[in-house]
């Protein structure tokens, strides 16, 4: 773990750049986090599925399979992948300032 | 070289649940990374792209050592179905999903799906027996052109 500091606060990430602990997160370092990882502006439709995987973690203790999320969230897998091409699960766990999603499906 | 895995193509070769299962979570798995993923269907692999058969692809009972069951009762009839059921049931707890449905979600995810033109030839298939995902029948020179710059992996 390392010490960084984000929207003005400073938090613990892991290697990877994720929150070590969620409840230090807040909407400003999702902005600050999705624009270094290439999003300039996060759109609504972005949003819908970083509070949908934040709200499954808090909830359950563990972030939403892609699977699940295509199916609860709203959002299609399709069009996960057009607002993350980089990986949704992952860069929405990121930027919604959860752990890394450890599930293999 | 780059040391972090940009493409990967993946070959689907058997027809059984464990031969399809690994070579679907290898290419769902590389989407979730945002690693681009191509998937060949070849010979019985196939059955995982075919309409008619991708929802009652069974695990091999016979001569399957992986299951620790005598040969004789992997072969009683029924028994290959209850294994392939309890299985399913299993999977179904780790939101892993059906083949039929976990080919489709694979494709949404952008993968390129492709099946072996040789095999189609000599099961006398065509475009028609496949799910609308899949993109192309191809050569396997073509294959091999559209794996350029990435990494095979044959299961």
């Amino acid at each position: 773990m390392t010490t960084t500091t984000l929207a003005g606060a400073t938090v613990e990430v892991d290697s990877e750049g994720f929150l070590a602990d969620a409840q230090q997160w807040n909407e400003q370092m999702a902005a600050e986090i999705a624009r270094d990882n290439g999003i300039e502006q996060l759109s609504d439709r972005q949003w819908q599925v970083i509070n949908f995987m934040r709200k499954t973690y808090l909830e359950t203790g563990s972030a939403p399979s892609i699977r699940s999320l295509g199916k609860t969230s709203g959002v299609p897998i399709r069009e996960l992948y057009q607002l993350f091409p980089k990986g949704p699960a992952k860069l929405a766990a990121k930027i919604g300032g959860i752990p890394k999603p450890r599930g293999c499906i | 070289m780059s040391d972090t895995i940009e493409k990967v193509s993946i070959i689907i070769s058997k027809g059984s649940l464990e031969g399809i299962y690994p070579g679907l979570i290898m290419a769902n798995g590389a989407r979730m990374e945002g690693i681009e993923a191509n998937l060949f269907f070849t010979f019985f692999g196939l059955d995982a792209i075919n309409k008619a058969k991708h929802e009652h692809v069974k695990v091999a009972t016979v001569g399957n050592p992986g299951l620790h069951l005598a040969t004789w009762a992997g072969g009683v009839p029924g028994m290959s179905a209850l294994v392939t059921h309890q299985l399913a049931g299993e999977m179904e707890k780790l939101d892993i999903p059906p083949i039929p449905e976990f080919v489709e979600m694979i494709a949404d995810s952008g993968a390129g799906l492709y099946a072996c033109k040789a095999s189609v030839d000599l099961f006398k298939l065509s475009s028609d027996d496949f799910i609308p995902q899949v993109q192309e029948i191809i050569t396997v020179g073509e294959f091999y052109g559209l794996a350029g710059g990435g990494q095979i992996i044959f299961t």
